[in-house]
Order: C-alpha cells, then sequence, then structure tokens
C-alpha cells in the first residue's frame, strides 16, 4: 500500500462552508447598538448587587443572575487597559488600513473593558494606562464598526 | 468502581418559537439556567459544573461552551461542551450524567440550546456528511429522512396516512405544553394537503425549525432529596453512533441483509437489558421520543420494541400512544412541535422527569413512574435513558 | 477519586500537512497505535469518545468523520468537543462511572483550514468578531498585560521557543525541531507587538488516542500503567475586557482541583515534569505561575537561567511543546501522553530521568480562557 501511497500526486478539493447567520442582538444589544448609531453614546448595565457596571452590556449580572439595571451612559473616552500593535494580519480580518492595533479599553463611568480597534497613533505612543478616545463613522448602521477606532487623547483631556 | 447514582433536581426550559429575537443566544441560554436554577431553588454558586450542547454551524459560534458563560453561568466553574449533532441534547444529558456518576462533582447543569432562526439549517446540516462523498449530492435531513420513509412504507405497507396520525397526536399534544412551538389541532387530511418537501414527506410531516433552550440540573444521589421536588433518576442509559455516511443505512440493509437503524435496535437492546425492560409498551408509562418527522413516529416504536416489525400503523391508530393510552408518546408534543435542535433531546429527558415527578402540569400522565426518552441524529443514530420515580439499585456502564 | 489508569497511548507523527492522510485516517492510525500499546484489541474497549470542532474540520458533527475509525461501532460513544485534556477528563469520568476501558481519540487538520478566521469565529458576532480579532492578536492583548505586569521581557519568553524547538529533537512526533537563538527568535518579525513570528506555535495535523482502565482492568494490561491523579478544570470571563488577561484565575482554581485530587501540597517539590499548552511563548510562562510552580511574574526569570530545560531542576516541555507540534486540539491529548511516556519510562530521545510525578495542561478559548489541569503519577 505504502508504494502508491508515495508516487501518487493528490488531489486536494477546495471548499468553504457558505452558511449565512442573522444574529439578533435581542433588547439589550439593540439599545447597545442603536444608541451607538444615532446617539454616539457607549451604554452600560449595573448590577446593583454586585455595583458593578458592565460594558459591553448585559442584560442579567453573570455572576449573581440578577437583572441589570438598564442604562448607564458611559464615556466615549477611556483607559488604555491592554493593546497590541498589529504587523501581520489576515487580509480577510482586516477592517483598517495602515498602523493598526487592539485594545483594551475600559471607558469611563465603566468597570469592565472591552475589546476594539486602535488607529491614529504614532509608533511607540501607545502604552498601558494611556487615555484613549472613540472616532466614530460618518456612516452608522448599528454595529461595533459604528465606532470606527480609537485613538490617544491629546493634548489637554 | 461502583458509579453513584444520579436524580434529576431541577428543570428549566424557555418558550419555544420560530424565532427569539427578543434575546441573544447567550441570553436565551441564561433564560433556562435561571429557570432551572429557580426549580431546583439553587444559585449560580451552587452548580459544580456545566456541560453545554448545541451545533456549531447553526450560529456560526466556534467554542460556544467559552462564549457563553455569561449566560451559562461558567464563570470561574468547569464547562466542556459536548456536540453529536441531532443528539446533542441526549449526549448532554448523558454527560452530564457521567459527570455526577463518577462521584467528581455533586451538582451537573445540563444544557442544550439553539436559535435555528439564525441561519440556513439545511444548508448546515449538509455540512455534516462527507465533502467528497456525500456533501455534492445530500439534499439534507427532509430529502435523508424521505429515503428512509419510503423504504419502510415498501417494506411494510405503511400509508402517509398512517405516518399523519403521528403528526396529528404530537401536534395536539402540544396543546397541553406552555412551551411548546407549535400547538395546532389538526386531522389527518389537514397533514395530508401540506404541499410534498421530499416525497413522501410532506411539510406537515416534519418538525418545524425553533428557537429554544432547556437546562437540566443533576444530582448525586447524596443530595438528590435535598431539593424542592423528588428527584427524576436516571436508571440507565446507552446509545449506539454507528454509521458515517449517507449510503451506510441502505448498504446495511439492501447489501448485508441488516435493518435500516440498526443503531436504535443494538442501543434498545443493551439498555432494555440493563434496566429489565421486556416488554416496553406495558412496563413505560410514557415516552418522550426524538421524532424529527411522522414516519418516525412509526418505524422508531418497532425499533425501540413497542411492536413487532410494521406492527407500527396499527399500534400507533389504536390510541395506545395517545394521551390516556398504554404508553402515551411526546405528552409535551415531541419535536414534530418544537425542535431547537442542540435543545430538543435535553427536553425530552427533561419532560420525561417532570412526568414521573408528577409536574407536567396538563401534560401529565397519571401515575407516570417510568419514562423513556431518546435522542435521534447524526446518521441514523440513537441515545436512550430511561427516567424512573424510584431510585435504581444500580446503574450499570 | 478511585483510581483510573492510562493503559495504552497512541499519537501519530505530526506534521504542517498530512495531505494523504483523512482526519479518519489519523485517527485510525492513532487508535491502532494506543490498543497496540495497551496490548488490547478493540473488543476490549467498553466505550469509545472522540474529539474534533466543527469549525476547525469543516464539518457539522465533526465526530461522524471519524465514526468508523475510532472502533466505537456497535459501542456506546460519545463527543466532546474542544482541546483534548477536556475529551479525556470525561473519559476519566465514563471510567469511573463504571466502565471499564475507555477509549479517547482526537483529531485536527490545520492543513485543510484557515486558522485566523475559525479563531476568528470564537469571538462574539455582535460585540467583537468583526473587528477581525483571533488567536494571535488576542493574545498578543493578553502578552502586553502580562509583560506589562510583572516587567517579563520579550528575551525571557524567547528562551522559551529556544528550549523547546530545542527538546523537539527528541521526539519524532514533533513537527519543528529547530536550532534557534535568543537574538535569531528577536530578530523574527512581529506578528502582533509583542508577539513574534517566533513566539508563535505552528498548525499540524495529527491524531492522539488514549485507552482508560480500572485497576482491576488494568492488571490485564503487560505494560506499565500510569495513574491520573487529579484532574481540575475551570473557565473564566469570556468577554476580553471582564477579565485581568495579567491574571490566570481560571488555571489556579483548576490547578487547586487537580491537586487536591492528587494530594499535592507543595508542587514545586512535588511536580517533576510539566507538559503545558504554550501556543504561544508568553503562555509557557504565564502557565507556569498559575500552576503554582513559580511565583507570579517569576517564570521569566527562572526559565531564561535554565530551570525548565531538558536537564533543569523542573523540565517543561521536554517533548518540545505545543510550539513544536501544534494539531490544536490534539496538543492537549498529547501534553498527557508525553506526561505518560516520562512516568513509564517509554519517551526515548526526549526522556526526563526519574519522573514520577507529572503535571499536563490544556485549554480551551481565547487567551487561556478555560484550562485543564492533569496530574499523573507512577502509582495508583
Amino acid at each position: 500500500m505504502d508504494d502508491w501511497r508515495g508516487s501518487q500526486e493528490l488531489l486536494v478539493m477546495d471548499g468553504r462552508i457558505k452558511v449565512p447567520y442573522t444574529w439578533s442582538a435581542g433588547e439589550v444589544g439593540t439599545s447597545y447598538l442603536e444608541s451607538l448609531r444615532d446617539e454616539m453614546k457607549f451604554l452600560g448595565t449595573r448590577c446593583g448587587e454586585c455595583n458593578i457596571v458592565y460594558h459591553i452590556p448585559r442584560m442579567h449580572c453573570p455572576d449573581c443572575f440578577a437583572e441589570c439595571e438598564r442604562y448607564v451612559e458611559l464615556g466615549s473616552r477611556g483607559e488604555l487597559v491592554t493593546y497590541t500593535v498589529v504587523r501581520r494580519h489576515h487580509p480577510q480580518l482586516s477592517p483598517l488600513e495602515g498602523l493598526f492595533g487592539y485594545g483594551v479599553i475600559k471607558l469611563d463611568g465603566a468597570d469592565t473593558g472591552f475589546v476594539h480597534l486602535l488607529s491614529e497613533f504614532d509608533e511607540g505612543e501607545l502604552a498601558s494606562g494611556a487615555r484613549v478616545e472613540a472616532v466614530f463613522a460618518d456612516e452608522r448602521e448599528g454595529s461595533m464598526l459604528d465606532v470606527k477606532y480609537f485613538r490617544p487623547v491629546r493634548g489637554v483631556a | 468502581m461502583a458509579a453513584k447514582r444520579v436524580g434529576i433536581v431541577g428543570v428549566g426550559m424557555t418558550r419555544q418559537s420560530s424565532a427569539r429575537r427578543d434575546v441573544y443566544g447567550i441570553e436565551l441560554i441564561n433564560e433556562a439556567v435561571r429557570a432551572a436554577l429557580d426549580d431546583a431553588q439553587m444559585t449560580r454558586k451552587d452548580i459544580d459544573a456545566i456541560v453545554i450542547g448545541n451545533m456549531d454551524h447553526f450560529e456560526g459560534i466556534n467554542y460556544v461552551d467559552t462564549w457563553s458563560v455569561d449566560g451559562s453561568g461558567a464563570l470561574g466553574k468547569p464547562i466542556m461542551k459536548m456536540t453529536t449533532g441531532g443528539t446533542t441534547g441526549t449526549t448532554v444529558a448523558m454527560g452530564a450524567y457521567y459527570h455526577v456518576a463518577s462521584g467528581m462533582f455533586d451538582r451537573v447543569l445540563a444544557i442544550g440550546w439553539e436559535k435555528n432562526s439564525e441561519s440556513d439549517t439545511t444548508g448546515a446540516i449538509i455540512t455534516a456528511f462527507d465533502p467528497f462523498w456525500d456533501r455534492p449530492t445530500f439534499g439534507g435531513a427532509v430529502a435523508g429522512l424521505a429515503l428512509e420513509a419510503t423504504q419502510y412504507m415498501a417494506e411494510t405497507g405503511a400509508t402517509e396516512e398512517d405516518a399523519a396520525y403521528v403528526a396529528v397526536r404530537d401536534r395536539k399534544n402540544a396543546l397541553n405544553n406552555p412551551y411548546a412551538h407549535l400547538r395546532m389541532e389538526l386531522n389527518i387530511e389537514a397533514i395530508m394537503s401540506t404541499p410534498y418537501l421530499a416525497w413522501p414527506v410532506k411539510l406537515g410531516d416534519m418538525c418545524p425549525r425553533t428557537d429554544g433552550a432547556c437546562a437540566v440540573v443533576f444530582a448525586s444521589e447524596s443530595i438528590a432529596n435535598d431539593f424542592p421536588s423528588p428527584p427524576a433518576w436516571v436508571r440507565g442509559l446507552a446509545d449506539r453512533h454507528l454509521w458515517a455516511y449517507t449510503s451506510d443505512p441502505y448498504v446495511n440493509q439492501r447489501v448485508k441483509g441488516g435493518t435500516w437503524f440498526p443503531a436504535m435496535e443494538r442501543a434498545t437492546a443493551e439498555l432494555y437489558e440493563k434496566v429489565g425492560i421486556t416488554d416496553p409498551l406495558e412496563q413505560f408509562d410514557v415516552a418522550e421520543l426524538y421524532l424529527p418527522y411522522s414516519f418516525a413516529g412509526l418505524r422508531y416504536m418497532e425499533a425501540l420494541g413497542f411492536c413487532e416489525r410494521a406492527g407500527a400503523p396499527a399500534l400507533v391508530r389504536s390510541g395506545a400512544t395517545d394521551m390516556g393510552g398504554k404508553c402515551p408518546v411526546n405528552p409535551s408534543g415531541g419535536v414534530l412541535s418544537s425542535n431547537a435542535i442542540g435543545a430538543t433531546g435535553l427536553l425530552r429527558v427533561a419532560e420525561a422527569a417532570l412526568q414521573v415527578q408528577g409536574r407536567a402540569g396538563d401534560r401529565q400522565v397519571p401515575g407516570a413512574a417510568l419514562a423513556l426518552a431518546t435522542g435521534f441524529g447524526g446518521c441514523y443514530w440513537s441515545d436512550e435513558l430511561v427516567i424512573g420515580k424510584e431510585k435504581p439499585e444500580k446503574v450499570r456502564g | 477519586m478511585e483510581p483510573v489508569a492510562i493503559v495504552g497511548v497512541g499519537m501519530t507523527e505530526i506534521r504542517r500537512e498530512r495531505a494523504a492522510d483523512t482526519c479518519a485516517d489519523l485517527v485510525f492510525e492513532a487508535c491502532t497505535k494506543a490498543l497496540a500499546d495497551a496490548g488490547m484489541a478493540i473488543d476490549d474497549i467498553d466505550v469509545v469518545l472522540t474529539g474534533s470542532n466543527d469549525f476547525f474540520d469543516g464539518r457539522t458533527i465533526s465526530s461522524m468523520a471519524v465514526m468508523d475509525a475510532c472502533g466505537s461501532y456497535d459501542k456506546n460513544v460519545s463527543t466532546v468537543e474542544g482541546d483534548g485534556t477536556f475529551g479525556a477528563a470525561h473519559a476519566v469520568m465514563r471510567v469511573l462511572a463504571g466502565w471499564g476501558t475507555c477509549l479517547y481519540c482526537v483529531h485536527h487538520k490545520g492543513s485543510e483550514s484557515v486558522m485566523p478566521l475559525i479563531t476568528n469565529a470564537m469571538f462574539d458576532p455582535l460585540y467583537e468578531r468583526f473587528l477581525g480579532i483571533e488567536a494571535i492578536t488576542s493574545s498578543a492583548l493578553q502578552a502586553r498585560a502580562y509583560m506589562d505586569r510583572y516587567g517579563v521581557t520579550e528575551e525571557q519568553c524567547a528562551h522559551v521557543s529556544v528550549k523547546n524547538h530545542g527538546n523537539a529533537f527528541g521526539n519524532p512526533v514533533a513537527q519543528m525541531p529547530l536550532e534557534l537563538t535568543i537574538e535569531g527568535v528577536m530578530a523574527s518579525p512581529y506578528i502582533a507587538e509583542p508577539i513574534k513570528l517566533l513566539d508563535c506555535a505552528p498548525v499540524g495535523d495529527g491524531a492522539s488516542a488514549v485507552v482508560l482502565a480500572t485497576r482491576e482492568r488494568a492488571k490485564a494490561v503487560a505494560g506499565k500503567p500510569v495513574w491520573v491523579k487529579g484532574i481540575g478544570y475551570n473557565c473564566d470571563a469570556f468577554h476580553l475586557g471582564d477579565r485581568d488577561l495579567s491574571k490566570v484565575d481560571a488555571l489556579q482554581a483548576a490547578a487547586r482541583k487537580a491537586y487536591s485530587m492528587a494530594g499535592i501540597s507543595d508542587p514545586r517539590a512535588q511536580v517533576d515534569l510539566v507538559e503545558l499548552s504554550e501556543v504561544f511563548s508568553y503562555m509557557e510562562l504565564m502557565w507556569l505561575e498559575g500552576l503554582g510552580l513559580c511565583e507570579m511574574g517569576q517564570a521569566g526569570k527562572f526559565t531564561a537561567l535554565g530551570n525548565t530545560a531538558h536537564d533543569g531542576v523542573l523540565p517543561v516541555n521536554a517533548s518540545g511543546g505545543c510550539i513544536s507540534a501544534n494539531p490544536v486540539l490534539v496538543a492537549g491529548l498529547n501534553r498527557i501522553i508525553e506526561c505518560a511516556l516520562q512516568i513509564r519510562g517509554g519517551a526515548g530521545g526526549h526522556q526526563v530521568e526519574g519522573v514520577w510525578t507529572a503535571v499536563a495542561q490544556g485549554l480551551n478559548g481565547p487567551c487561556g480562557q478555560s484550562q485543564c489541569v492533569w496530574v499523573l503519577g507512577g502509582e495508583a
């Protein structure tokens, strides 16, 4: 058996799983994304039991399962908790051109962070703990990409 | 090595419907989890471990176990994901059973869920089959099942009307189940007048696509009596997942001289031997069976030993499987009334538990003490559990 | 816990691309090897578990692809999606619950898919996925958080790559034995800072299998059984911003449970060898700390001093680890198998002398969100 296995030129069949998805955002997700789209404002939810403001917002506290208070309006600036500058990325995955990165950002008024894109920074400029601010897209359709990216807050914050 | 005996002590299910747009997937899971915890009068902190299942390509989420922790309650807890296709829900139940029976955990939460509204169910199901040999020609679940129905009719003389009886029975039962998706009083003519999807299977013969979730709390014998409801005991379980290719049933029957669905027959033989079932129609008080389409309500009764081969049409038409019959099948309305696939098998186990606990509300079979629950999926795969009111002396394997 | 033994192990060679072998071929090879190692026939197996992932395989019900190859015909069988450490943990549960023997196998063919697209799909479709984040970029966020918190350096991480790729020369199944230098690793290009190309595990094709047995059934086996002393697994928060990524809460919880089952009170004194899942070099340092084998933040220095080398005080990934061979889900089971081989004295070219107690670790999800820890030992 090994004889023919070694000598054969093997065929490879290309395939792609093409399944469309329509993820329902639910009531909380809809309110959040509508607020980004229409008001350019980030919303969190607060667990009164644990006294935590969650961003991204949760309907129920992941820890105690109490229903969270809706909604807490958050700042569009915050602290860069951690970050990376991306040097190589799969072309299908890159929503930004040029120098960009990802960061975990804790918005003013929130107790938890969230992941978003970073851009408009200089080489070596990013640092954990730095202040960053949201840059909104002109055309907004109710998705996380209604925020184009976060950039360092420069000058007087 | 002695297995711990395991009781079901809490059940939670969401309202099932064609689209639960009001909740995100994680929130749907959480709805079932909170219901199960409330039912058992527990909090999240009381849970020792979690088993979750769905089908990856129905929601397009990789690593659902890690994605869903906010809903499942797995934050800071052990969680694993078990997935076997249509059998996922029963696989999750069995997985949770083994978590407890092993002695490693005392309180384990099993979760099955699906939001079938959010994708192309048939498109995803087709990818369950071999990309070279089966996928280019496989027509999805409906066409696959139609092959079985055609063969069954040819073999036994059963008619489309016989199958329609099953669809009428299950959908009517669903009127008693406030959680069910399709709740409708139909007659055989109404089923017969629905359009063919793939002959002889009509729209009215098929299960719907459903959004829903189910969560069940399994507890070790040492604590199983400490909950508000008396436990429903897992008395036995067995499964067979024999095949990999769409042609395997045909090859087994026509080439090898076997039967179409040996997985169910072999699992049933093992299960009944373990539990001591010799006459299922007499011994089971109720059965919650994964019947994905009406014809399954005929053939699977035979594979499960409720009647002789080809005897199912007469059995179901006798009313023995109706509410008030000798062994009512699918008091909940079954899969023909709600099919949130990852939840479906777990719902069968949950419904069986509610029945033997006497907590099934309007769909209660009076005095039910022993129930059969099954899962169907994959390539004619079968999972089977016996749930009873009485604590077993011992559970084997 | 009642004693459960690993009585047979089987690994295929792990290669970048095994184009001639389907997933079923790989599983058949691994199961055949594990059975042969146990001196068993398939009839001696009471129950079978498989491990796979529908996304990696591009197949719904991915386990169906190996149902005929895993030997489960006419047996009870089930499937755990995710890393091999989790699936094998469930196999142990089945044995504890009354099955005499359990065959567990897991497969992965990374060559057949596009890893960044698949790991992107583990992120939340509403809030994260469309940002394009995937395994490398998310891990880079964790690496940065960890290194910033403790002052761990990229050079210290590079020591992991140099050591593990070097160890792989002793392991014939490993995919990438490489002779590297710290300078060489440091000069490799950044993928997502601070992660460089040579900090990353490759992706490979392979399968592995183990046979687990009760003490009673293990008696019938000719070879030396290796005993499962403890298992713990635990899951952290999903959203990366919910966690302090520099912390290892889930791993610490998993390790606590595994150690307590195994009666380990002082892991640094009692553990002889570690096989862990360092998909990126920084992870080896973090996981060593999470396993309680180094003080928090000290694993970098500990490693740079050579303590985790093949001849160090605590050999880590003597097999070459994930960074030398990474058939994703299989990688976790291979950590267990490598520990078993070391305890048996059967690790061949990478054998470490005098291994009596070994720790294996695996993970699911982004940034080591869900962690599984095994303690294996030479006696029941």
